[in-house]
């Protein structure tokens, strides 16, 4: 028995991975829920419009314990202005004065700072009108729907990619490839396509069905959503090449597409929104492609949310898509090319 | 083919140091050594998956060389028949279909045509990774560890193939653990800790032993003797005292000293 728990003891030590696990996980998990894990929003970005949009913003000020905080103050602005601001997502609430009731656009689509100024409108009675638009009945589906396409996404690219590539390795046949008169680069797109063709066919199937069984809207341009679900697909295969490339079998390369699989579904937005995580754990956010996916694919489908006020999310997936790309295979390349490339090596003795 | 003072690091051990060997066309080339000998390197050094230290490293082109590692080189949740279209399109075999039946024919393995390699049994899996590997009739034939953990009949086959092909024409370099089988070889060479400790034809090899060699039933040395069917073996680096029975000698035999002798000196 003694020497069966320190033998345990001893394999876990040396396997790095698991005792990453062990150790790093309870920490992570522990840090997420306790600062992440936060549904209220109390600082909504908010757009006062119209004649009175400057005393407005006074107003909202001074309401003790309002959620809103004013960043932009127009008097020259219209109910279309506020509609463009949200469908941008520019602000999440703009509210039009000059009119008798006052209205208050609401943006849907970030659900829970809507719910917050849904909840804070009727507290103020009849004075203010409240609109939701691109997601009017705040269904939670129509936010997640769009999400859960980047996480499936994740998924396929991360774990299954990795699979595949990987078990190359562990039977062996890697090296049966490297000696094939196959360029390396051929060898790379070849093992890759299929898994960017499955992926693409996957996205379109859970859109889809995501469309029909839930009623999500899709507003805006497909052209635009495939731009930014091809860069963010880029992505999330290159980390499936990275995993391979710094695993030995299939069990080390599940082990880590979970590390990089559990920061992305706790911290990407998608269930705890981006606005209530504190700065301390939401910089982490802002490292992960999900992130970025998501906010690409709810602007789309649900606010219709135009090519150039996505041009941020769509960089930042560029980036990330060159970066992680290229650095993963060329990792990958060198284990099918150790040397130059060419079979016949000649070097002068030292 | 041939490898000319060729030093291989991994890391900071050295793998292979100033190794030489030469194969020409039809002739078989057994390397032998314990596990860590270097044996891999040298074989994987000959494909270019490693990249040499020092020397000379001198093959076919690519497309010219057939290969088959350690692993046999097969893919699992392919059948033998998809593993061979794979190999052969890679290759751009012609006639792919004839080519395949001949050499499926004569690795016994037509009635397995449509299985998984994953199902199929240690010994039928080398001999496809030899199929696969002979399938563009390469000049120069690379095989690392053929025969290890293949059934007794499976060996003997695979041998054959193996001498059928060097008959053909085809240079042949195979590691293996079995010096029996490096008997068979027309050229061997011996390594230990990266070194090479012993090279040449198996009769020139045996006929290089240093020192005697001879059979006991009571060693007077023990640390210079090893069992040897129901009796001993002893070698007398200086030459046996008289009255002992000189031993037939064996390539295992000549390793063994060899080995020895490596201890003694260093």
């Amino acid at each position: 028995m003694r020497a069966m728990i320190l033998k345990e003891f001893r394999e876990l030590r040396r396997d790095r991975r698991t005792m990453g696990m062990l150790i790093a996980m309870p920490i992570l998990l522990l840090i997420v829920f306790g600062y992440a894990a936060n549904f209220n929003v109390d600082n909504i970005p908010t757009a006062t419009l119209g004649a009175q949009a400057e005393q407005a913003a006074t107003l909202l000020a001074e309401v003790p314990k309002a959620p809103f905080d004013v960043t932009e103050v127009d008097s020259t602005g219209t109910a279309d202005d506020a509609e463009e601001m949200l469908q941008r997502n520019e602000v999440d609430v703009a509210i039009v004065t000059g009119g008798d009731p006052v209205v208050a656009y609401i943006d849907g689509s970030s659900l829970f700072s809507a719910q917050t100024a849904v909840a804070a409108f009727n507290r103020l009675g009849d004075r203010v009108q409240t609109q939701v638009l691109f997601n009017p009945d705040l269904k939670t589906s129509w936010v997640m729907v769009p999400a859960i396409i980047g996480l499936i996404l994740t998924f396929i690219g991360t774990i299954i990619t990795s699979i595949g590539m990987v078990k190359e390795k562990q039977t062996g046949t890697i090296e049966q490839l490297a000696v094939m008169p196959i360029k390396p680069s051929t060898v790379i797109l070849g093992k890759i396509a299929p898994y960017f063709l499955l992926a693409s066919l996957d996205m379109v199937l859970v859109t889809v069905l995501g469309m029909l069984l839930f009623d999500v809207p899709f507003n805006g341009s497909v052209a635009v959503f495939a731009l930014g679900a091809g860069l963010f697909l880029f992505v999330v295969l290159g980390l499936g090449v990275f995993i391979s490339t710094i695993s030995q079998n299939v069990g080390q390369a599940i082990q880590t597409a979970f590390f990089f699989l559990l920061p992305q579904i706790l911290l990407s937005g998608i269930i705890f929104p981006l606005e209530a995580i504190p700065w301390a754990v939401r910089w982490i956010s802002y490292f992960l492609p999900l992130t970025y996916f998501t906010m690409v694919s709810q602007g789309v489908m649900l606010r219709g949310a135009p090519l150039d006020s996505l041009w941020f999310p769509l960089l930042m997936l560029t980036v990330m898509a060159i970066i992680v790309f290229t650095g993963a295979v060329l990792r990958f390349r060198r284990n099918l090319a150790p040397g130059d490339g060419r079979h016949t090596k000649t070097k002068a003795a030292a | 083919m041939s490898v000319q003072d060729l030093t291989v690091r991994r890391g900071h051990t050295v793998a292979l140091d100033d190794v030489s060997l030469e194969t020409p066309a039809g002739r078989i080339t057994a390397v032998v050594g314990g596990d860590g000998a270097g044996k891999t390197t040298l074989l994987e050094a000959l494909v270019g998956l490693v990249e040499p230290a020092s020397g000379t490293v001198d093959t076919p082109d690519r497309a010219q060389i057939g290969y088959m590692p350690s692993g046999a080189g097969s893919w699992y949740d392919l059948t033998v028949d998809e593993n061979i279209g794979f190999v052969g399109g890679s290759y751009g075999v012609k006639d792919l279909a004839q080519r395949a039946d001949e050499l499926l024919t004569r690795a016994d393995l037509m009635h397995a045509r449509d299985r998984l390699v994953g199902r199929l049994s240690g010994g039928m899996r080398q001999k496809l990774g030899f199929c696969l590997a002979m399938l563009h009739q390469p000049e120069l034939l690379i095989l690392d560890e053929p025969s290890t953990g293949v059934d007794p009949v499976s060996r003997v086959e695979l041998w054959r193939l193996i001498s059928e092909t060097a008959a053909a024409g085809t240079a042949v370099v195979m590691s293996t653990t079995y010096l029996d089988e490096a008997e068979r070889a027309g050229w061997v060479l011996v390594l230990e800790r990266g070194k090479n400790l012993l090279s040449g034809s198996p009769d020139e090899v045996v006929a290089s032993c240093p020192g005697e060699v001879v059979e006991t039933d009571a060693p007077v040395h023990s640390e210079l003797s090893w069992r040897s069917g129901e009796h001993y073996r002893e070698w007398w680096p200086d030459g046996a005292p008289d009255g002992q029975v000189p031993a037939v000698l064996t390539l295992e035999d000549v390793s063994i000293v060899a080995s020895l002798r490596e201890g003694l000196t260093s």
